[in-house]
């Protein structure tokens, strides 16, 4: 594989760009997350009453 | 070296300027205390996850390392491996979230205040401060060594005079800026060496014919492996030695020792953690962390095996065969110096000088606070004097000059020893109670004051007593007993960690379960969550009302 024949090579030349791809997929999701959770936050905010009790689903 | 002066110069004048621009960004944003040594708890997560990979990975990681590759092969990948699993992976999403939150906790802004305030004791802080801050200064003054060494071949300027502009350009915005001008600039060379090991990688495959290609011409030069390799288990550039061979041994002990379990004990970067806003600050850092090692080293090592495949081609020899006497430390300046083009060798000689100054800066920040802050502030003024960054500037600039000393009157043959000195004597004497401080409740204060001074005298006992590698240049055990070492055979050849950190950790255990824990009320404020990260649990569960709500 990839010009490499020795298996205990390529494994370990896959899994440095693997663990480091994996790092990106894991920040970036938190990233994401992040951002989803404080757009979540404040669209919820809009929807409480005057005593800050969130307006039932039903009523919005 | 191919490339000229003019050139370097040139480049070296706009990167020094951009260094100095982007230290002042730093410097106007401190203020407090706080701001000096903890960049204001407020780092940007991408900031943080550079600086801790520039501070991380000095010059010799991407010189030295890279010409062990050239001469191993690739087998070393694996390293990479565990650098970016233990180095960034487990460092910033197990280690970083637990020291963030309880140096907020307990107050703490440095790593020797951070472990004595978690076991409430002062000998804690004033002991590892006064270890950092002696023998630091000599794991320093190697870094600084190697940039003057550096500077003196590249532009051809004295060597004495090389080494002290280098001290001086970053101790003017280390002192000056604080930790978080230091993390700016480390950024920003982190920047610049991604950009130089970025076009190495894309240069060098495309220059042998493309990765397979380049691999597979690699492969079939197992043949022109030297006999005196083969006999010691090399069985070519990518393959793995023969097991149980000399070689596998040599590469299995390089990638298990410089895995970098010990960079999780590393004062200079467990600090980073305390610098950004919450949890979620590390885990987004991850994102940048591991690409960045893998740019790092990764680069490195595949581009070091490849150099095979260059030399034989332009010169009809294996790398080794290319330097004088197989110095491998030679291999990757040769083989740059060789196959790129002369601005791009002048852009990878700034890199190199990049990854030298954000590794110093970071030394110079953290010996600096544990003298000026730990020692003298806090232990021997018991915290009375009130300017705190007025006594740690002081404190850096005095090991600063420690280190600068060290660098013209100690023997080549300790200053090459001095990082895996260092290395060695944090992992001993930090790793196992900075563990039990993070993850064990039962560790009490006389537990990690044991397991302290165990460790860090273990270690200095093995290596000036027993281990060849340093008792030897030493001359301590010669002076006293008049052999260069106190045990023969295997023992000297065993590293001082191997001994020194299980004592470490035997230490915490059994004086742990027979002396009385720490109160409960304080046990409960160190481990508590923080205000931003109950706001993080709260938003996963609005969020996911929200969605089954259908918002």
């Amino acid at each position: 594989m990839l010009g490499i024949d020795d298996p205990y090579i390529w494994l370990g030349y896959l899994a440095s760009i693997l663990s480091a791809l994996g790092c990106l997929v894991y920040g970036a999701y938190y990233w994401k997350e992040g951002n989803e959770a404080k757009t979540v936050k404040s669209s919820s905010k809009k929807t409480v009453t005057q005593d800050g009790d969130p307006i039932p689903a039903n009523l919005e | 070296m191919a490339v000229s002066i003019s050139v370097l110069i040139l480049f070296l004048i706009v990167y020094l300027g951009a260094t100095f621009y982007v230290a002042y960004l730093g410097y106007k944003k401190n203020s407090q205390p706080e701001g000096y040594m903890l960049a204001g708890r407020g780092v940007h997560p991408a900031i943080m996850a550079l600086s801790y990979g520039a501070a991380f990975i000095s010059t010799s990681a991407i010189i030295g390392f890279g010409g062990v590759a050239a001469s191993l092969g690739m087998g070393l990948l694996w390293l990479v491996f565990m650098n970016i699993f233990f180095g960034i992976f487990i460092a910033f999403v197990v280690f970083g979230p637990r020291t963030r939150r309880m140096g907020l906790n307990l107050g703490a802004i440095t790593y020797p205040e951070f472990i004595g305030k978690r076991f409430q004791s002062k000998f804690i802080q004033a002991f590892s401060g006064l270890l950092i801050g002696v023998f630091m200064p000599l794991y320093a003054s190697s870094v600084i060594i190697g940039a003057g060494r550096f500077l003196e071949t590249t532009l051809g300027v004295n060597y004495n005079i090389a080494l002290i502009i280098f001290t001086i350009i970053i101790a003017s915005y280390v002192i000056k800026g604080g930790l978080l001008s230091v993390m700016y600039v480390d950024a920003m060379q982190a920047i610049l060496m991604i950009l130089g090991m970025g076009f190495i990688l894309i240069y060098t495959y495309s220059m042998l014919g493309g990765v397979t290609e380049a691999h597979q011409a690699l492969t079939n030069m197992a043949n022109l492996v030297p006999p005196a390799l083969v006999a010691q288990g090399h069985q070519g550039w990518t393959s793995m030695p023969t097991f149980g061979s000399p070689i596998w041994w040599t590469m299995i002990s390089t990638i298990i020792m410089g895995v970098g379990i010990g960079v999780l004990a590393q004062p200079q970067l467990a600090v980073r953690f305390m610098t950004v806003k919450d949890d979620r600050s590390l885990k987004r850092a991850v994102a940048i962390g591991g690409p960045f090692l893998l740019m790092m080293v990764g680069v490195a090592y595949a581009i070091g095996a490849l150099s095979n495949v260059y030399f034989y081609r332009t010169m009809g020899k294996i790398s080794l065969q290319v330097v004088p006497d197989g110095n491998t430390d030679l291999i990757m300046p040769t083989f740059l110096n060789h196959a790129l083009p002369e601005m791009f060798v002048a852009i990878f000689m700034l890199c190199l000088l990049a990854a030298a100054m954000s590794t110093a800066a970071a030394q110079f920040h953290t010996m600096g606070t544990a003298i000026g802050y730990d020692v003298y502030q806090q232990s021997i003024m018991k915290g009375k004097s009130k300017a705190t960054v007025h006594v740690t500037k002081i404190g850096i600039a005095f090991t600063i000059l420690v280190a600068v000393i060290l660098a013209y009157i100690l023997p080549g043959s300790i200053i090459a020893r001095a990082t895996a000195m260092f290395m060695g004597l944090c992992t001993a004497a930090f790793l196992p109670l900075f563990i039990g401080a993070l993850f064990w409740k039962r560790t009490t204060k006389a537990g990690a004051t044991a397991s302290l001074v165990i460790g860090s005298l273990s270690s200095l006992f093995w290596l000036t007593f027993v281990h060849a590698k340093e008792a030897a240049p030493l001359k301590i055990c010669m002076a006293i007993f008049g052999k260069e070492t106190l045990l023969s055979g295997t023992w000297t050849l065993v590293d001082p960690i191997l001994i020194a950190t299980p004592l470490s950790f035997l230490a915490l255990v059994v004086v742990s379960f027979v002396t009385p824990q720490l109160s409960p009320e304080f046990l409960k404020k160190a481990f508590r969550l923080r205000f931003e990260d109950e706001e993080e649990n709260l938003e996963k569960a609005s969020s996911s009302t929200a969605d089954s709500a259908g918002v």
